[in-house]
């Protein structure tokens, strides 16, 4: 066959491909935009939810979310970056890092709704902690200590070693270095890998519904239970009662992690133009 | 036998006194040997040039001297090196502290992700010192003996990335200065800048030697011959074999009456 012909075949396939993801995306967003817009109302997102079939808004709902993905990140940013920076700077680079990195990322991999079992049942039941925002927020940072671990690591790698060399050259220790010149000129690719895992935490379900509870409750003690918005869609949603509030309530949750996707492209782009 | 310390600094200038004594140097990457039984008199106050084909070892010979080979894996010492008569690889020495007294500049500008005063107030602040004014002083005095000050006085904030190539280098060298080491090592500092910015810091390099024991490496034998006052040639005769130092002398006669036949090849660009 002619080769021109073939690459021309080649061509239309593969833009086929490319055009199908962003089709695939925008049909998604343009659905639940259509869908879900005419709820969005200081109403929806201030008010609690009231009567049979869950009118009115989705306040507590939000709080809880939120509480819970904060309650998340204080819980997993020190274990995760420490961790990454003893396995980037200090452990001996061998079998055994190996064996962490492995099993770090096989804990990325293990289906949400397992960790949620086991939430369930180490902090729910064996601890007597109850359905609560911190037992949610425990389980919710196994499913994010990965990626924190991971996106820090790298980000410590990707330092150059010429910067470090520079340090080192005028008299500073391990730690010196580490803390006043890695940790600072990694910073936005860390802050970057945070900010991914607390979308990944306000977008997830199996896990906040086996831990949190579902008790419509706006919480202020972290032992307190609640649920979140994922939970909240899914029962306004299967349960039929209410679609149009689970639209509004999609939409407002793709808004949020499309708001915490864009913060952290911004901070790689900033750091891109700061490192020319 | 009493040991009486000394501070160099308040001895006057003794032409030919070695501030480095190298003898019978070995070293080892793993099991590769890069370097051969080197013995060597480094000059106080004076520049001292390395030379020699690239892979010959002269970069690694130079991070001997603050000990920065020790942050790479698997290498290895043998023979000493005093400095000040003291063996810096004895084991009461700290490389920490011995990496203040022997500053290092890199082939590659490499100022670190803050501002431009903050990389210069790095060292002292590593060192302990807080006090603002104090700070503020010796990184004036830093960069105004880097020949940089006029140029970044008004923009001191800024973050050092943000320098040109020429200018990033000089603010190293001002970030090793304010420190105040008595040695500096130049790792080839001027083949990935600009023309002018090299005639920069070479009249730099003359204006410091008063003060600062230099030893530079570069692979720009015009450039030893300007700069230097001694010079040694070091070569790889063979791959895999360690390099040796062939020949060192006052840089006048190594350019113009070598002893050695390889140095006169080398010089007169037959190979390298």
């Amino acid at each position: 066959m002619d080769k021109r012909l073939t690459n021309r075949i080649a061509v239309s396939f593969l833009w086929f491909c490319a055009a199908t993801t962003v089709a695939v995306l925008g049909a998604v967003i343009l659905y639940v935009f259509v869908n879900g817009i005419g709820q969005l109302s200081p109403a929806f997102i201030f008010t609690k939810p009231h009567g049979v079939n869950f009118e009115g808004g989705i306040g507590p709902t939000i709080v809880s979310t939120l509480y819970v993905t904060a309650l998340a990140m204080l819980i997993v940013t020190p274990i995760g970056v420490l961790a990454a920076v003893y396995l980037a700077e200090y452990a001996v680079q061998g079998r055994l890092v190996r064996i962490i990195r492995f099993a770090a990322d096989s804990l990325a991999s293990v289906p949400s709704i397992i960790m949620g079992l086991f939430g369930l049942a180490l902090f729910v039941e064996s601890m007597h902690i109850g359905f609560s925002m911190i037992s949610a927020a425990l389980a919710l940072s196994f499913l994010m200590l990965p990626i924190v671990m991971r996106t820090t690591e790298e980000a410590i790698r990707a330092v150059p070693r010429y910067i470090r060399w520079g340090s080192y050259g005028l008299g500073a220790s391990k730690w010196q270095t580490v803390s006043r010149v890695v940790l600072p000129a990694a910073m936005s690719r860390i802050l970057t890998g945070l900010i991914l895992a607390s979308g990944r935490a306000v977008g997830e379900t199996a896990v906040v519904i086996f831990t949190m509870g579902q008790a419509i409750h706006l919480p202020i003690s972290p032992l307190e239970s609640g649920r979140p918005m994922t939970v909240h869609l899914y029962m306004l949603a299967m349960e039929g009662i209410n679609l149009p509030a689970a639209y509004g309530t999609a939409l407002l949750l793709m808004i949020m992690i499309l708001f915490f996707n864009l913060t952290a492209r911004w901070l790689l782009r900033r750091n891109r133009r700061m490192q020319g | 036998m009493t040991h009486i310390p000394i501070d160099h600094r308040d001895v006057p200038a003794v032409p030919h006194a070695d501030k480095i004594t190298v003898r019978e140097l070995d070293f080892f990457y793993g099991d590769f040997q890069a370097l051969a039984g080197i013995t060597v008199g480094i000059q106080e106050r004076g520049v001292t040039a390395f030379i020699g084909p690239s892979g010959c070892g002269k970069s690694t010979f130079l991070r001997c001297f603050n000990r920065m080979n020790d942050l790479i894996p698997g290498t290895k010492v043998g023979g000493t090196i005093l400095i000040d008569d003291e063996d810096i690889y004895a084991s009461g020495i700290d490389p920490v502290d011995l990496r203040r007294r022997v500053g290092m500049i890199f082939q590659q500008p490499n100022p670190f992700p803050m501002s431009i005063y903050d990389n210069v107030a790095f060292g002292p602040r590593l060192h302990g010192m807080t006090r603002k004014s104090d700070l503020d002083e010796i990184v004036q005095r830093s960069m105004e003996r880097a020949n940089l000050w006029k140029e970044v006085k008004d923009i001191l904030p800024r973050g050092g990335l943000t320098l040109s190539g020429g200018q990033q280098q000089r603010l190293c060298i001002a970030r090793v200065l304010a420190v105040e080491p008595d040695i500096m090592l130049m790792d080839e500092p001027c083949s990935a800048i600009d023309p002018t910015s090299v005639q920069k810091i070479e009249d730099l390099m003359a204006e410091l030697k008063d003060r600062i024991t230099i030893i530079i490496v570069t692979h720009n034998m015009q450039q030893a011959a300007r700069v230097s006052d001694e010079t040694a040639f070091f070569l790889q005769e063979r791959t895999g074999e360690p390099a040796e130092l062939v020949e060192f002398g006052r840089t006048a006669e190594i350019f113009t009456s070598p002893k050695d036949r390889r140095t006169e090849d080398y010089i007169t660009g037959r190979f390298g």
